[in-house]
């Protein structure tokens, strides 16, 4: 391991997750991985989707990752993940996790149905779904997590249609509908929340499914340096619910006091068209979502609370 | 020995299970189906580590991908549309290295929907850089599971054992299934992988490969399959050691070819058919025989030494080639032009979509193949 | 037989600073050595020392994540002279 310039050379070859990858300066998916991989530790297997976080890390010989890896297509990471835990739970391990990490495109959109059956049968693995709402490593075309409005170059904003007519799918609700044991949502941001969420998911027994909005510069059309800052807003501005479904039972994990929509929307080149009546329709549809999941996580953790007794 | 009476789809499952696999993952197709429910009813029993049943043959081969990666020994079953769903994943498979075992019950592929028998499923998928082995009873569809795993992981090439939809995988016939015990003679009770997914030693497998590299894996891919034909004959060898069984040298099976002037050339279990016809027309002076392939990727174009000295040669084929010559009579003339042979190709497609071949008709290809004096490329039947 | 594998940590002989335009310059005297910037840092290169927080510049691809994040602002992106 060449380290010669590290200024800290003990913490950095505890890093799971190296440096030297590829991606975009200010890439907010790539610190995401660090907190996910430090919060797994050694004792796992990663199963990783075509996408930017594959092409970032491992052009051949040289690999970003310092525990095993898998890339084998774009859409069947959670089969491959499936295949790789049952074998291993089938030779007697049973103690090696398996994550997957796949982008919205391969989550959302190619690869749902197979996440889907992963889900179904109850196969031993964490599925990771870094949201970064678009297909960014093909050049930013919508998926179905861009959100409403949302400039991408197959949602463009020309004389008739302005952006992305269609509405982000509802993934988490989605996937935690499936009745797996654990499913919840975070930032590359919100460490502390990422890190446990990825320490707590991998304590149980069974799919668990984590989705991480994480910024992509280019496909945002955001300065660098304000990756970490989008997210705090993208969560204050309630934008992003942070929150937990654990065993069917919603809680809210953070709950700032509400900014407006707007400081997370200006600034993002791909919001850059939206109008004062876009602005505030968007701000109406957060505020309502906001105001049911707030609903759900009374009427389950009061439902929780008399099971308790 | 265990002679018995048995479905060869149920005598396949047998032999699966036999050869101790880590992960088998299947989704139902007609008429690869019978395994399957199979060995789902063996897992059930206890019999094998792992079954799972998926959502698709997609999932099944990716689930596959997956637990050869970690070092296992993994097998699934489908055909026809199964395999074509499978497609991506299969070109993945072999340029990834990871040995793992199908079996494809030959089926019609869509449009129009068909469920009987013809090959066009395997052939098409050809070029996928799998080794392809054509069985022509359940016999040998039952040695060929083992050897499959043994060539397998030899050479970790993925490997597809092909046995036509019905007239193999729905027969009930009697045949010598290969007990456990003999299968662990021969394949290690283990898969030993070379590599493998393993957090005592992280690797990455899957890497992705830039202009300067790309080719050479694919072109080393090419040249590690062509070196598989040694390979699939040690093992024709070293399984007829065991089991006291041989087909051929492995790669071919020439049958009353050395005396004959025209020769059948065809795979899977079309064969037994013709060995009818030849029999018939041997016993009325007809000099005709038969060489069938019995691996068809990697192509043995050695098998032109069969041809020296021959004046006609008929390759059946139960496939088309849209818009050019069928699949199999291009090979087998590209070997005969290859060896500097002046044997004359005819090309008869036929069978598809479970059309019956009857022997009379195969009597009736050679004496038309007889008559005509120049090559033809036809459809038979139609 | 060409086997298209990885190394672990590999990445490691790819020396990102190259594409750097800033680069993060840091007052270490005002340095509250909370972490801060390692924890956000999208490569990993910047760690906090006996001294306080020092860039890695072999890696450091001059996102300036590290100084918006950084609570006292010592850590100011100033142009890559190189």
């Amino acid at each position: 391991m060449n380290a010669s310039n590290s200024t800290n050379p003990e913490l950095e070859n505890k890093e799971l997750f190296k440096s030297g990858h590829t991606a975009c300066a200010g890439c907010g998916v790539s610190v995401g991985l660090r907190h996910i991989l430090r919060a797994a530790g050694p004792d796992t297997i990663v199963v990783n989707a075509t996408g930017c976080v594959e092409i970032f890390t491992s052009a051949y010989p040289r690999s970003a990752w310092s525990v095993p890896y898998i890339h084998c297509l774009f859409e069947n990471t959670a089969p491959v993940a499936a295949g790789v835990v049952e074998t291993l739970r089938a030779q007697g391990n049973d103690h090696t996790k398996v994550i997957v990490i796949a982008g919205d495109g391969a989550s959302y959109d190619i690869g749902f149905g197979h996440l889907s059956g992963m889900l179904e049968r109850g196969h031993d693995a964490l599925y990771i779904s870094y949201d970064n709402e678009a297909y960014m490593n093909t050049g930013v075309q919508r998926s179905g997590a861009t959100p409403w409005k949302a400039n991408t170059t197959t949602s463009q904003v020309g004389s008739v249609f302005k952006g992305k007519m269609q509405y982000k799918k509802p993934l988490t609700e989605i996937v935690a509908a499936h009745s797996i044991p654990y499913a919840a949502t975070s930032t590359s941001a919100h460490y502390i929340d990422l890190q446990n969420k990825v320490k707590k998911a991998l304590s149980i027994k069974g799919p668990k499914f984590l989705n991480v909005l994480m910024t992509c510069v280019p496909g945002w059309g955001t300065e660098p340096s304000l990756s970490m800052q989008y997210l705090k807003d993208a969560v204050d501005t309630h934008v992003w619910p942070v929150y937990e479904i654990e065993n069917g039972f919603l809680k809210m994990n953070l709950k700032p006091e509400k900014k407006p929509v707007e400081t997370y929307l200006k600034g993002q080149k791909r919001f850059k068209h939206l109008t004062p009546e876009d602005i505030a329709q968007i701000q109406k549809m957060v505020d309502e979502k906001w105001d049911s999941l707030l609903w759900k996580e009374k009427c389950d953790q009061e439902r929780l609370a008399a099971l308790k007794k | 020995m265990m002679r018995k009476t048995i479905e060869g789809s149920f005598a396949v499952a047998e032999v699966v299970r036999d050869c101790v696999p880590d992960l088998v993952a299947c989704f139902p197709i007609t008429p690869s189906t019978h395994i399957a429910e199979e060995l789902d009813r063996m897992y059930t029993d206890g019999q094998i580590k792992s079954y799972t049943a998926v959502e698709s043959e997609f999932s099944a081969i990716s689930m596959l991908v997956g637990g050869s990666a970690a070092g296992g020994r993994v097998f699934t079953t489908t055909d026809a549309q199964g395999l074509f769903l499978m497609h991506e994943v299969l070109f993945a498979a072999s340029g990834m290295r990871l040995p793992m075992v199908i079996v494809n019950a030959n089926r019609a592929v869509s449009a129009p929907l068909n469920i009987w028998n013809d090959q066009q499923d395997s052939i098409s998928e050809r070029d996928a850089g799998w080794i392809q082995i054509y069985c022509k009873n359940n016999q040998e569809a039952v040695d060929a599971v083992p050897q499959a795993f043994k060539i397998s992981e030899d050479t970790l090439l993925p490997v597809m054992v092909c046995m036509d939809g019905f007239y193999l995988t729905h027969i009930v016939e009697q045949i010598d299934v290969p007990q456990k015990e003999l299968i662990m003679k021969y394949l290690p009770a283990k898969r030993n992988a070379q590599y493998k997914l393993d957090t005592q030693n992280p690797i990455s497998m899957g890497m992705y490969a830039m202009p300067k590299d790309y080719q050479g894996f694919r072109d080393d891919l090419h040249l590690d399959i062509l070196k598989a034909k040694e390979n699939v004959k040690k093992e024709m060898e070293a399984w007829g050691a065991v089991s006291g069984r041989r087909y051929g040298n492995g790669l071919w099976e020439e049958i009353n070819a050395e005396d004959a002037d025209i020769l059948f050339v065809a795979m899977g279990s079309i064969i037994e058919n013709a060995e009818l016809a030849v029999d018939k027309m041997r016993a009325k002076g007809k000099k005709v025989g038969i060489v069938r392939i019995r691996c068809y990727r990697p192509f043995p174009a050695e098998v032109a030494k069969a041809f020296v000295g021959k004046k006609k040669i008929v390759v059946f084929e139960k496939a088309l080639g849209f818009g050019a010559s069928p699949p199999l009579y291009t090979d087998v003339s590209n070997a005969v032009r290859e060896a500097g042979l002046k044997t004359k190709v005819y090309s008869i497609a036929g069978g598809l979509g479970g059309k019956d071949v009857t022997v009379e008709h195969i009597m009736e290809m050679l004496a038309r193949v007889k008559k005509e004096k120049e090559p033809f490329q036809i459809v038979w039947g139609d | 037989m060409k086997m298209p594998l990885g190394k672990p940590g590999t990445s490691m002989e790819n020396k990102t600073g190259g594409w750097r335009t800033e680069r993060p310059q840091v007052d270490q005297s005002k340095c509250i050595k909370c972490n801060q910037c390692h924890l956000n840092c999208p490569d990993g290169c910047i760690f906090v020392t006996q001294k306080g927080a020092q860039p890695n510049y072999d890696y450091c691809k001059g996102c300036g994540v590290c100084a918006q994040v950084c609570p006292v602002k010592c850590i100011k992106m100033v142009p890559e002279e190189k």
